[in-house]
């Protein structure tokens, strides 16, 4: 082995003692050649490739940030809407209940108009009733003055007999007894209204 | 063959999309693109030529292959130039294919790329300017991150087998940009004067040590910041492919070459060497590119928002 990797250095240092080139001593096409990669690999990315790379980039970002806002205020919407509802909601209830007190005192309204009509309606037919039992109770009177002197000249006829057959005389007697009979009615009405 | 590097250009004069459903052009590119990719990483395993002949023995060789195409004694085209083309062909073709096709909610191809480009905002960009600066440089920042790892990680993908950037012109190139970018941002802001005194000057240091910090800052500024940038990913993915490629060299040499059992053996250590330079450059290809990308926020902030 020795003798092989002996004669390759040998063969290498010599190689190198011909004319080795210095690798930090550049060359004009090594020169020229790095300058056009350089060149057209910096107009490429710089002009070409990258501003894509970073449109793409703002796009996104732009879009994140879109979704972030557009978040933001659907949140924030709902919660005003939903403050909106529960003022609705609170207005409406109020107003349930505001109606039904109404209702409530119309209904308490109602029904004591109502028993006031009543008792009126009461108190007029218990008048009526009175005024027609007074206008009874008067037809009474002259109906049975009537019949009841009929029926007592009859009577005290059929019991004296012919004495009492003249008119003038019969008349005289029955207007007297009814006199009479209605000085003692007078009063027992006095003590039955008394009662 | 030598129409390759053109076509996998095409991507570049893509102007603003005219249709934006269906098969559009840019789609018809992107395919074409990955397609051209997929035959050049073919090609370059069959075809092209690691190095100029003797021993496979690893070395800064590696990294100046023979021309493929060259007019006169002007090499034109070579290996680490396929590799580079295939690299951003298929980094085009993938971002290209799908920023054509972007929805609102992300498929499966788009979610990878967010999260790359996520990852890129939240841990470079705002974190070293803040989300006001931050969106106004992302695109560039991101820009350089993705190319720098689509070209650092062509050292561990199979039959490409080498950074892009291991060859010092596009690190070069890339510093040269981020240079461009902070002094442009500073002067703009600020106006000549301004950024010189913005950029060597820095604030609540007593006068006098001024004399020292103003030529320390303007080498920091003008030189060392871009070399730097330069060096550490060129040298970064250089070390890494020898790593990778004297682990897998000496596993081949142990197995086929070996004289006694004990060296026989040896090459099951180089192998396990190998695999792990492997992931370990996975990950490099990701860190530089990070790196690269975190330095160039902090560059800009330290000129563009002093105050900070």
């Amino acid at each position: 082995m020795s003798s092989t990797l002996l004669a390759a250095l040998v063969a290498a240092e010599g190689a190198a003692e011909d004319a080795q080139p210095n690798p930090l001593v550049p060359e004009i096409f090594d020169i020229f050649w790095s300058l056009v990669i350089v060149i057209s690999v910096g107009v490429v990315f710089t002009k070409m490739v990258l501003p894509k790379f970073q449109a793409v980039f703002d796009e996104r970002a732009s879009l994140i940030e879109g979704g972030i806002a557009k978040a933001g205020k659907a949140q924030e919407e709902a919660n005003a809407a939903l403050a909106e509802y529960s003022k609705q909601l609170a207005d409406a209830r109020g107003e349930a209940a505001r109606i039904k007190e109404d209702a409530r005192t119309e209904a308490a309204a109602i029904v004591a108009e109502a028993r006031a009509r009543a008792l009126d309606e009461a108190a007029r037919i218990a008048a009526a009733a009175e005024r027609s039992v007074e206008a009874e109770r008067q037809a009474a009177a002259v109906a049975l003055r009537t019949e009841v002197g009929t029926l007592a000249t009859e009577l005290a006829g059929k019991i004296v007999g012919e004495s009492l057959a003249d008119d003038k005389r019969l008349s005289r007697v029955v207007d007297r007894f009814l006199d009479d009979l209605e000085a003692s009615e007078t009063a027992g009405a006095g003590k039955g209204q008394g009662a | 063959m030598s129409d390759a590097p053109t076509t996998v250009q095409a991507p570049a004069p893509e102007t603003a999309p005219t249709k934006p459903r269906g098969v559009g052009r840019g789609t018809v590119i992107a395919v074409a693109a990955a397609l051209v990719a997929v035959a050049a990483t073919a090609w370059v395993w069959v075809a092209v030529p690691y190095h100029s002949g003797g021993h496979g023995m690893p070395g800064v060789k590696d990294f100046f292959p023979p021309a493929v195409w060259s007019i006169g004694d002007q090499t034109v085209i070579d290996r680490i130039f396929i590799v580079r083309f295939v690299a951003i062909a298929t980094l085009l073709s993938i971002f290209v294919y799908a920023s054509r096709r972007l929805t609102v909610v992300p498929g499966r191809l788009q979610g990878v790329l967010e999260w790359l480009l996520d990852f890129v905002r939240k841990n470079i960009v705002d974190e070293v300017l803040g989300a006001e600066l931050g969106k106004k440089y992302f695109n560039i920042i991101a820009t350089i991150f993705l190319t720098v790892f689509a070209l650092n990680i062509t050292g561990i993908i199979p039959f490409l087998n080498i950074a892009g950037s291991s060859r010092i012109g596009l690190p070069l190139m890339f510093a040269l940009w981020v240079f461009v970018l902070y002094v442009g941002a500073s002067v703009k802001k600020f106006g000549v004067g301004g950024f010189l005194k913005v950029a060597t000057m820095p604030p609540g240091v007593p006068w006098p040590l001024y004399a020292l910090l103003i030529p320390v800052e303007f080498l920091q500024t003008f030189l060392l910041r871009p070399a730097t940038l330069t060096i550490r990913l060129l040298a970064n993915m250089i070390a890494g492919h020898l790593l990778l490629a004297l682990c897998f060299f000496a596993t081949h040499e142990f197995l086929f070459y070996a004289t006694q059992n004990y060296q026989y053996a040896m090459w099951i250590l180089t192998f396990a060497g190998g695999v792990f330079f492997f992931a370990l450059e996975a990950f490099v290809a990701a860190l530089q590119a990070y790196v690269f990308a975190i330095l160039t926020a902090i560059y800009l902030q330290m000129v563009v928002d002093p105050e900070h």
